[in-house]
């Protein structure tokens, strides 16, 4: 049996934040993650926004995390290479009466300590975004954009060179408070630790109901998108929000370029009974296509090149049209969990924040000394498609790998297939190769570069092929071999 | 960074690209290159295991890999370059382009340019099939890759939507190789692959065609379950309460090609929306001049053989190209003045050349878009027929040609092609 000062249960933005947060003490820490990779859940279906602030209710945490995290960004960015854009986002008002809106969350923006806030219209407007259809917007310059999975796989992987292990496909199956221990049943074995953070978003009732009764239900709350082609990117420059309506506790669809150069629609927001119940609905999709027509009129369903939906951790049930606020704290009646419930947006702004105050709750109960050794840097990771010629050139004479190109629509090369398939979490899903460096992510989809990748699984990996999957334990992509050849 | 040049650079190694290199070289060009990223000639062809290749061209029936090796050993024969696992990463107006291989950064200049990039097929988001993600959705062509080129075998309970000639291919391939093939969905009243192809792969082997109907759901968390489709109304929308579920494990798209274009349109070529492919003229000049187009990434094609005679009129017109800059003539090839814009009407999806430069003979390419018995095709220009012809069975899966001829006196402003009802 294994044992570990900190466990937390759940591999996504917020379980990968801590993670790394506290890798950097003398301390053990665990991940446990029953998807095949980190980043299986919302964290790698959402907007890939890092918010400002703006929308959450003064006081809340949801505002203090979103804007503390906000500030974080940066600094974050540089130590580890993640990809961050400060491009700045614009709710746009349709009417009189919404440009009155714009003025309350300008108001309660200010109160929440967001910096540059500013109404604008007329020609500043229509030079800003030529393409949007609006009479005025406010003007939010300390919004961003990232991308949601490379920053949790990102996290992960520094937490990894700093000592944290993480468990891939193991999923949680009992969790037992023993004296001053927990114990913890997975499917790939038992562990003990002292602590146990449950940061297993969807789950996170789950997870408590294990060792005492919860006090809190979770509403599963579907959300959806559409991906357009990069071809599009340039009808807009900053994201574009339409002014919320507090009682539909979302933000409205929106439309966010994202990173690599896509346009993102949605997403939509929906109730739902089944946690797990991610599939995408052609009422949905119709929905969120002309709302953002309206935003962007000259957009054509031929641009659609993906459609994926997220859900929600909602604390509030539907109906309750008030935010409800994110939980934070060590349980009253098991002392060393430390439960984190509805962590829904701007979760991916929050997290930065909430590891530190996760921190500060497990050093209230074990001694963090530092390391002295802490890696805080990670490598610069960058796409040969964004490379200069002479950097090309100078690889390929290093590793010919590097000329070879595998991925068409997204210009991604063998080699950074193989580097991406060597990755620290072992995690070699044909989702965590696109995940780390883009191949079939394009508009063909896969649909050239599949037969290569597997090849290159096969090849250097070692996988068999009834063993190669597309994203989780159970999503098997072949039934072996046509026909027997010689030597099989 | 790799500088070269070279008279002729074809970009694609398929079918279209062999055939423009072979009649370019055969016209007397010095040094012809095909790049292709991949690491065999040929295109798709070496995974086009099934017979039916050739018969209209040569009167030989051939099968895929058969009829691309004739190909590339006539290319390699009359002194052709092919440069494999080479990929064309841009080129400009200037006709320069930037390549990639293992061997570095390739800067070529090229005196003409042919395009023979293919196409690519739609996925399930390019007709936005709604439903859980799982595993087990391949595009048809995916597929038939998989099967006869990698010797993986991608599922065993197949469902096949869409009736285009690669579906109904694959759904024989499949049955062939012991898997349970549920059926073909088509949303059309009409199978859009070829008549014999529904004949010989579904009729032969009981394969029951679901005409009228769509995918409503897809279910499957790791891999795929079982699909719902629906019939659908005359605006091709579902009609409820007609779904049919079914288990399967595999779903395979055969929803419609698109010509690969993104090196066209990052270097400016006008592209058609109708065909997807770029603009061209009866010399297959795009609206780049030196830079021609044949081949899939023109048009989406019924077979290799009518591809394979077009894309050699496309490396012909390379050639010329390169002579009358050479020698200052400019006089036959009337490159880049347009004075006549076709323009499909009643009936029709698309004609090419969508342009016209010089008198004479010229052949126009065209598809209809409902299958009929008996049509009236009529060319007018400035609302006068020039040239009328009834037509016997069209189908939009089968393109049709046509010879008309091109005066001073017939052709003012633009042509209009339509079919007359009745």
């Amino acid at each position: 049996m294994f044992n570990f000062h900190v466990a937390i249960i759940g591999g996504g933005v917020i379980g990968s934040a801590i993670a790394r947060e506290l890798s950097k003490y003398k301390i053990n820490v665990i991940v446990i993650e029953m998807g095949s990779d980190v980043a299986s859940g919302a964290s790698k279906a959402n907007s890939g926004v890092v918010h400002s602030g703006i929308n959450s209710a003064e006081f809340s945490l949801k505002a203090r995390f979103c804007v503390e995290g906000n500030k974080m960004f940066q600094h974050l960015a540089d130590e580890l290479n993640l990809p961050l854009k400060w491009i700045g986002k614009l709710v746009i008002a349709k009417n009189d009466e919404e440009i009155n809106k714009l003025e309350c969350l300008k108001n309660v923006g200010i109160k929440n300590g967001v910096k540059g806030l500013k109404i604008i219209g007329g020609t500043e407007l229509k030079k800003q975004e030529p393409h949007i259809s609006c009479v005025s917007g406010l003007w939010v310059p300390t919004a961003g954009i990232t991308l949601p999975y490379q920053l949790t796989i990102i996290l992960a992987e520094n937490s990894i060179e700093n000592g944290v292990k993480f468990l891939l496909e193991a999923k949680v199956k009992d969790l037992k408070k023993k004296n001053d221990y927990f114990l913890i049943e997975t499917n790939k074995g038992n562990f003990q630790s002292d602590i146990v953070i449950n940061a297993s978003g969807l789950n996170c009732r789950e997870i408590v109901s294990m060792i005492e009764e919860p006090d809190f239900n979770v509403y599963p709350c579907r959300g959806e998108y559409l991906v357009l082609d990069k071809n599009y990117s340039s009808l807009i420059n900053s994201m574009i929000y339409p002014v919320p309506v507090v009682e539909h506790g979302f933000l409205g669809i929106h439309i966010t370029p994202t990173i690599e150069g896509n346009l993102l629609l949605g997403p939509s927001s929906e109730y739902i009974n089944n946690p797990n119940d991610k599939k995408t609905t052609k009422e949905k999709m119709n929905i969120i296509f002309s709302e953002a027509k309206e935003i962007i009129p000259i957009i054509s369903k031929k641009a659609v090149i993906n459609a994926y939906a997220g859900i929600r951790c909602k604390l509030s049930p539907p109906g309750l049209y008030k935010q409800v606020d994110y939980i934070v704290e060590e349980s009253k009646k098991t002392p060393g969990l430390i439960n984190l419930l509805g962590i829904e947006s701007p979760g991916l702004t929050a997290a930065p924040a909430i590891a530190i105050e996760v921190s500060n709750i497990v050093s209230k109960s074990i001694e963090l000394k530092q390391k002295n050794k802490f890696k805080s840097k990670s490598n610069k990771r960058k796409r040969f498609s964004e490379m200069s010629t002479e950097e090309q050139s100078a690889l390929i004479k290093e590793d010919n790998s590097w000329g070879r190109i595998v991925c068409r629509c997204e210009h991604v090369t063998e080699a950074e297939v193989i580097k991406a398939l060597s990755n620290p979490l072992e995690a070699k899903t044909f989702s965590s190769v696109k995940y780390r460096c883009r191949a079939g992510m394009g508009r063909c989809q896969g649909g050239f570069c599949t037969q290569h990748i597997v090849r290159i699984m096969e090849k250097n990996f070692n996988l068999d092929i009834k063993n190669i999957k597309l994203k989780s334990p159970d999503s098997k992509l072949f039934y072996g071999r046509v026909r027997v050849e010689k030597g099989d | 960074m790799i500088e070269k040049s070279v008279d002729i650079a074809v970009i694609g190694g398929g079918p279209a690209g062999l055939a423009s290199a072979i009649s370019a070289k055969e016209s007397g060009v010095k040094e012809v290159i095909i790049f292709d990223r991949n690491s065999w000639s040929g295109g798709i062809l070496p995974q086009c295991i099934h017979d039916g290749f050739g018969v209209e061209e040569t009167g030989l029936l051939m099968t895929g890999p058969e009829y691309a090796e004739k190909y590339i050993k006539m290319a390699e024969k009359i002194g052709v370059k092919l440069l494999n696992e080479t990929t064309i990463i841009s080129f400009n107006k200037k006709r320069e382009i930037n390549a990639v291989n293992k061997n570095g950064i390739y800067k070529i200049k090229a005196k003409a340019i042919v395009l023979a990039m293919g196409c690519r097929e739609k996925t399930r988001w390019n007709v936005m099939i709604p439903g859980d993600r799982p595993s087990g959705i391949y595009t048809a062509g995916v597929a038939q890759a998989l099967i006869n080129l990698y010797n993986i075998l991608p599922g065993r309970n197949v469902l096949i939507l869409g009736s285009g000639d690669v579906g109904l291919i694959m759904a024989r391939r499949l049955k062939l190789e012991g898997a349970n093939i549920l059926g073909v969905v088509e949303i059309l009243p009409y199978p859009s692959g070829l008549p014999r192809n529904v004949v010989q792969c579904l009729d032969d082997y009981d394969i029951p065609l679901f005409l009228k109907h769509t995918i409503t759901s897809i279910v499957g968390k790791g891999r795929l379950k079982q699909v719902t489709i629906s019939q659908v109304n005359e605006n091709l929308r579902p009609i409820s309460g007609t779904e049919k579920r079914i288990e399967c494990d595999t779903l395979l798209l055969s929803v419609g090609l698109n010509p690969e274009n993104e090196l066209s349109k990052v270097a400016g070529i006008k592209v058609d929306t109708r065909t997807g492919g770029p603009i061209v003229n009866q010399d297959f000049e795009t609206t780049i001049s030196g830079v021609f187009a044949c081949g899939n990434c023109l048009q989406v094609y019924d077979n290799v053989d009518i591809l394979s005679l077009d894309a050699k009129k496309a490396g012909e017109s390379a050639a010329k190209f390169i002579y009358y800059q050479k020698n200052k003539k400019n006089i036959q090839l009337n490159m880049g003045q347009t004075f006549l814009n076709n323009i499909p009407g009643n009936g029709i999806s698309y004609v090419i050349p969508q342009r016209i430069s010089k008198f004479g003979d010229i052949q126009l390419t065209f598809r209809v878009k409902k299958p009929n018995e008996l049509s009236n095709l009529c060319v007018s220009s400035n609302e006068k027929t020039i040239f009328e012809k009834e037509l016997l069975c069209v189908n939009p899966a089968i393109m049709n040609k046509i010879n008309i001829s091109i005066t001073k006196e017939t052709a003012i402003k633009s042509l209009e092609v339509k079919l007359n009802d009745g």
